[in-house]
Formats: C-alpha cells, structure tokens, sequence
C-alpha cells in the first residue's frame, strides 16, 4: 500500500534499510501489528510508549531485516562447534557458484494414474521470477524428469478413523534413499543439486498424509531435507464412480505445487519466517519469492561465508607450504593467490562501506581464485620428498663409492704437497 | 607472497575476532520448543553420507580382499548410500579373473553362500587407477579437472565419510599393488589436509590389514574414529579358504564384522561400542584396536547409520508461499496431434552398385624406405669387399 508509494521517495541500494517510524495511534498500520515489514528495502515502525521500547523494536527489526548473531553464526558455519548453531544455521545450503534444480515427478502406479504434468510452464512461470531474483546470489540451471514405477522406500500405515494412509515422522528419513539412486543426481555438472520431488501415491494407498509429531496430517503434505531438496505427496482423489477407466488421467495443479516447492527453496537456503517476534507482520513477497532485503541478507551471508573460507583456504595452503618446504609453487598457482587475497581484501573493504553488491562478486572471485589455488592437482604432497628421505636413499649409494674417490684425492693432495716441499729442500 | 598470506591470515584473524566478539557480546536463547524439536532431528550434525572403500592387493591370491571390500559395499549400499557417494577402489577383478572357477561372481562365504559382487556393483577406480596417488588425491580433492564425478569425493562440512581399507599392510605402512606404500603419516596428513578444508564433518576409518592398528596412530585431525583388526605385532589371519575356489575367501575381522552389519536395517539404532565389540580375540586370533580420542561424540551416542548408512534428516514444510495464479504466461497447453509427415525410409546402407563396379584402387608409388635401401647398400657392401673392388669397373 503505502509501500510501494514510499518506494519511490527512497533510493533503495542494495544493502540498506529504510525504517519509518509513526505515531501510536496512525492508521498506516492494520490494529495489533506494531510492524509492517514491506517487500523491497523498508520498514514500518509504530512507535509505542517510551523511547525504550521503541529502541528495543528498532533492534529486533534490524536483527530480523539483517543480520543477528545467529546468522553470523549460520555463515560460520563449518567453524563454529556444534551445539552453539541454530536449527536454520545446519540446514542452509552452503555457498556455491551455482546450483541445480531438479524437478521430478514420481508415479508408481502408471497403470491407474495417468499423470500429466506442465512443468515447462510452471517453471517460466512460478519457478523462473524467483530464480530471476536470485540470480545475483548463483547460477541456476533447471531440469526436470518423470520417474515411474518409483516407490518410497516405506509401506504406509492405514489409519481406519480418517480412512487414509499415514506416513509418520520418524519413516520420513528412510523415504529417500531407495529414490536417490534412480534421481540421476547430475553426472555432468559439479555444483550442488537440489532435488523437487513430486510423488502421486498408488492407488492402493491413496490418499496419503504425512504425520507430524503430534500425529495430525500436515497441511502442505511435504517434507525437506537439508542440503538435499524436498519432496511432496500430491494426493489424487478417487474418482466418483468405482467403475471408471483405469488409468485416470490426472492434471497436477502446479500453483499448489510449486507454493510448497518455492517455500521449501526458500528453507534450503535459509530464509525462514517461522521465528517472528510478536506483532510482526510481513508483507508477502508474491510471485518474486523473497523479499529484496531477505535477498540482501542472503547475499551479506553468502559474502561473510566466502570471506571465511578463503580465509581458512589460502592460511591453509600456507601452512602446507610451509610444512613441505620443496613445494614447487607453479605460476598459475601463484597469480591465483594473489588474486584470491586482493579480491577478499576488496570485499572486507566493500562489506565495511556497505556496498554489498561489489562485496559480494569480489567475495566470489576470491572464493574461486583460492580453491583454484587450493585444490591445484600439482600440490600433492606425495610429489615432493622431504630432504631426510633423499638422504636416506642417495646415501647407502654413494657413500661407498665416495669413499675410494675421497681418499685417493686426500692422497692426491698429500702428494703434490710433498712434491712442493721437495725442490725447496733439494736446492 | 608470505606478506601477503601473513596479511590474509591477520586479517582473517581480524575479521574472526570481530564477528566472535559480537556474538559473545550478545545473548542468543532460543525458544525451548522449537530447539527441542530441531534437536531431536539433528542430533549428529551430518546432512550427507559417502564411502571410500579401497582394496589395494592384486593377485589372485589376494581373491580375499576384494571379497572384503565388496562385503563392505554390499552392506552400504543395502543401508542405504547410493552409488554416486560411493568412491570404490579394487586393484584387481576377480570376478572376471581368468582363475575364478565361478566367473562374474565373488564369494564371501564358504559353500558359496552369498555373492557380494552382485549385478550393479558400480568399480570407480580399478586395477591400475588404484595408486597411492590416486587415492591421496580422491581424499584431499586435488584432482584433475578432468576426472569423471563419479570419482571425486565430493563432500562438505556435513558429511560422514567411512573410508575401509584392506590389503597387506605392516608396521606403519599399507602396500598398494605389490609396487608401492602408503604410511601411516601421510594418510594423517591426507586427513588433516581435509579437515583444513572442511571436507568432512565425522570419518570412520576401518583397516583390515597386519598391525593395523599402526595406521591410525598418526592421527591428529579432529573428528576420526579409527578401527583396526589387529594390533602393531599381529597378523590379521584369513578366515576359511573354499575348496571349490581355491583361495581364502574372506579375513575374519572383516567376516565377522559383515555379519554384524546384516543384522543392521536403516532405522536401527546400534551403536558403535557393538561394533568395537565385534570379532573378540577367541574368534579373531588377533586383537581388534580402536581409536576415539580425537572423536567429539560418546561412542555411546554415535549409531552405525552415522558411517554406514544413510539417514536423511528431514524437516516437515509448514509455510508455504502464495503465488499469484492468474498470470498471462500460464496457459494450459492442448496436446498437439502428431502430425504425419511423409514416411521416413532408410538412407542407402551399402552403396553396392558402386562396389561391384568398382575399378582396382590406383596405388601411389613410394620410393623404396630407409630399411630397404640399408639393407641393399649392405648387401652391396659385403659383395665388393669380398669379391674386391675391381669388379666395379665392370658394373658401371
């Protein structure tokens, strides 16, 4: 609403909040809500009794809108130990040049349900705005396939009361791996994969929910492994007449399908909207997906967890150096390490002054110069010997052989200093 | 360049220090519902499993080791890891080995029982490819661009990584191929070159060799728990040769573990200290070893589908996002009848018209090669000098 008209007012860098603050009793804000959160780059703040108050909602919106210690903590992530991390912190994606998503359709039961699905269409309509947005984090690339005869790895419980197949939580984990094997996670590409399935249950075991703790079906009837993908049972309703022509033909409705598989794609990468402090309301991002300062936050993590490793990298490969003292050190190599350290010096630069976006590609240049660096096939330590080695090998071999040489040459010496001596004595 | 690395490293340093100061600044406690319940889900800390399994003998004497290796695989790959986390490395094929008198299988139990190497059994590194080098390089990732993916290790912070060994080994080194070792420091150095790079989150390293347990006294890299079938000193012994094949086929420590494992399904909840307990010296002749000082977790608390498995952690999808459904681009698209076009035919096969008719192809005169015109001056050579030169007026 007003949103949009205050867009217009501001200049919304990529990096930078816009907070409003209004009055106690304006009417901008719906009753209950003491902030509006809008889609682009800003805020709205009621302002509510003292300045204390009003200070401590200023500092949740700033944590929720940007950055708190438990993001930090996220990007940290492979450093920070164990039980100090948030449940958002393990289950983010790590950072990567790019990604790749596939769709896949899983029906094992051809012979009743004739599943047709507009994937192309979904995606350049749904999929394609919000990987748009999210391409200033990565590349995409976007496939898709139909599996059949796929079955879940797991029978299903009938349950009599809702007359329905229950699949219950603790079942959930051994549902992908019979699958994973027939994904064909991709042999051409080495960036992470992201795995959408879409599974239309048998006839026999329609309909099928999937059971949360407290044993109620789940309303999305989905469910997401980090780092892996998502997988959603899309139920099938029986038809109205028992005598209907098998196989049915089924038209999957991809708004549905593809709000759950979007939602779980924001989950993936971290972006969750469960925690919210009380009398939060958030606008909608709508068909872009995400929020353009949910895509800063990304974006400042992703460049906070490049800085990281290409810190951790590059003292690494120092400390290999240094231990292997004959390390030969290729020029490539070098001019990589050089690069990658002028590159992550310009992002801590950026990232100080704030301009994410330059902070964010010198952080990705420097991630890609060092594990060029890194993981250069010439630094095998295997290929080089220490120098106690070479001296264990060469001197069994030469050390006899040396010997008759040294001491003919001492006698060689002895003996042309004796002729010296001779004339000064026979003058 | 040490400037600038000492730079790098100081400012890393700096930029630690700064972040880890903000989070110690502030309290962060989350609410006790939502904690519990991630808890319960996350509870090791790894979103990812793969395998290095790595058979170093050749001969067909050493039918034994492949067999071990290949039990090993069979049992990952019934708990659950697919193929393409599965790094295999068998130096010699015995199933297709000219000596198996039962070709295209591998047993591992006497009478033939159970054939481990089944009919998707899936080989990335095989005979030759399986060096030292090779494998130092599958572990610490620096591998040439041009490696297929199905042979890299491509793990993350969150993965758990078993790697098996098995071969003939000694006092601090394992043979590979007959040709070449491996030592115990440099596999601990391999290690720690991966913990630098945060390529694994837990690893698993089980060796079946003689005095295996030397491998793993070199480790100093976070996270490692070690298992080895005999002490420094010891033998690992073979379990039963099979009279039909001719060779042992199976080592005990390896054997008895197998078994266990078939007790093992995915959601089964054994924990390690039953497998330290497998193979007691009254079964194994040697003494089993085990390393968990440099492990963060109790053993208690660490299951068998931590390393052998796969078990997924999965969270339940409770938000959704709501799209904007009327949308020009979605239109839904009529299936389009196939359209006949004219009937397609073979393209001519075999032009046989023009072989039958074809003329004796013209063959290029080449003047006559190096070989030829040596051996001719070598022939003329030998005549003169021993008929003499005088008969050269009468050639020429």
């Amino acid at each position: 609403e007003a949103d949009a008209a205050l867009r217009q007012l501001q200049d919304a860098s990529m990096g930078s909040l816009t907070m409003y603050v209004v009055p106690e009793t304006s009417s901008l804000l719906p009753q209950g809500t003491g902030v509006y959160v809008g889609r682009h780059r800003s805020a709205v703040l009621r302002a509510g009794g003292s300045l204390a108050t009003l200070h401590a909602r200023l500092q949740q919106l700033a944590q929720l809108m940007s950055f708190s210690t438990a993001s930090v903590a996220a990007a940290l992530s492979d450093r920070v130990p164990d039980g100090r991390l948030s449940p958002d912190g393990r289950r983010s994606l790590k950072s990567s040049l790019g990604y790749e998503i596939t769709f896949s359709l899983l029906n094992p039961d051809p012979k009743s349900h004739a599943v047709d699905w507009d994937i192309e269409a979904a995606v350049n309509c749904y999929v394609k705005p919000v990987l748009d947005k999210l391409s200033l984090v990565a590349n995409f690339s976007v496939d898709s396939q139909i599996l059949y005869y796929a079955v879940l790895g797991v029978t299903p419980r009938y349950d009599k009361e809702s007359s329905s197949f229950l699949l219950s939580t603790h079942s959930l984990p051994h549902v992908i791996n019979p699958v994973e094997a027939r994904l064909g996670s991709s042999a051409a590409s080495l960036y992470p994969v992201l795995n959408f399935l879409l599974y239309v249950p048998e006839r026999s075991h329609s309909p099928l929910y999937i059971q949360d703790k407290d044993g109620a079906p789940v309303s999305t009837n989905a469910f997401h492994s980090p780092r892996w993908g998502g997988i959603m049972v899309y139920n099938v309703e029986a038809p109205a007449s028992p005598q209907a022509s098998l196989p049915l033909h089924v038209d999957v409705d991809m708004a549905r399908v593809m709000e759950v598989f979007l939602a779980q794609l924001r989950l993936l990468f971290g972006l969750s909207r469960e925690e919210l402090p009380a009398g939060f309301l958030l606008e909608s991002p709508g068909n872009e997906g995400l929020a353009d300062w949910e895509l800063d936050h990304l974006l400042w993590a992703h460049t906070v967890e490049n800085i990281a490793t290409v810190s951790t990298t590059l003292t690494s490969l120092a400390q290999l150096l240094d231990k292997i003292g004959n390390i030969v050190i290729k020029d490539d190599v070098a001019s990589e390490v050089y690069r990658a350290v002028a590159s992550v010096q310009s992002a801590v630069a950026h990232l100080g002054t704030g301009h994410l976006h330059s902070a964010f590609q010198a952080s990705k240049e420097a991630v890609t110069s060092s594990e060029r660096a890194f993981f250069d096939p010439s630094l095998l330590h295997l290929l080089y010997f220490p120098d106690d080695q070479k001296f264990a090998i060469y001197i069994p071999l030469f050390l006899p052989m040396a010997v008759p040489i040294l001491l003919s040459l001492a006698k060689i010496v002895r003996e042309s200093r004796q002729r010296k001596k001779e004339p000064t004595k026979m003058d | 360049m040490a400037a600038a690395l000492a730079g790098v490293s100081r400012l890393g340093a700096a930029v630690a220090a700064l972040l880890l100061g903000c989070f110690c600044c502030c309290g962060a406690a989350l609410a006790g519902g939502v904690q519990a319940q991630a808890e319960q889900f996350f509870r090791s800390g790894h979103t990812n499993n793969w395998a290095v399994l790595v058979c170093t003998s050749r001969f067909w004497f050493n039918y034994r080791h492949v067999a071990n290796t290949l039990s090993v695989y069979r049992s990952v790959k019934r708990l659950g890891i697919p193929d393409s986390h599965i790094v295999l490395m068998l130096a010699d094929d015995m199933a297709c080995n000219p000596r198996n008198p039962k070709p295209a299988t591998v047993f591992s139990h006497k009478n033939m029982e159970l054939n481990v190497y089944g009919d998707d059994v899936e080989v990335d590194y095989r005979s030759y490819e399986v060096t030292v080098e090779n494998f130092l390089r599958v572990l610490t990732g620096r591998i040439p661009p041009s490696t297929p993916r199905s042979k890299r290790l491509l793990s993350d912070d969150r993965s758990n990584i078993l790697i098996y060994m098995t071969g003939h080994g000694g006092n601090g080194f394992l043979k590979f191929q007959d040709s070449e070792e491996i030592t115990n420091v440099e596999l601990a150095d391999a290690f720690e070159q991966m913990w630098q790079k945060r390529r694994y989150n837990e690893l698993l390293f089980i060796i079946d060799t003689c005095q295996g347990a030397s491998m793993y006294e070199r480790f100093y890299s976070p996270n490692i728990m070690a298992l080895a079938s005999s002490q420094v000193g010891e033998d690992s012994l073979s379990h039963q040769p099979d009279l039909g094949i001719g060779v042992h086929l199976m080592d005990r420590y390896t054997f008895y573990v197998l078994e266990f494992l078939e007790e093992i399904h995915p959601a089964s909840q054994t924990n390690m200290n039953d497998l330290f307990q497998v193979c007691p010296k009254s079964l194994c002749v040697s003494t089993p070893g085990h390393r968990t000082d440099l492990f963060e977790r109790d053993p208690q608390n660490v299951l068998i589908t931590d390393f052998f498995g796969s078990v997924r952690k999965v969270e339940i999808t409770t938000e959704t996002i709501s799209l904007d459904r009327d949308l020009d681009g979605f239109e839904t698209k009529f299936p389009e009848d196939e359209l006949a076009t004219e009937p397609l035919k073979y393209a001519e096969q075999l032009p046989v018209a023009q072989i039958i008719h074809q003329k004796p192809k013209q063959k290029d005169w080449h003047p006559p090669g190096g070989f030829i015109l040596g051996l001719w001056a070598l022939i003329i050579m030998v005549f003169f000098k021993t008929y003499g030169i005088k008969h050269m007026k009468h050639v020429f």
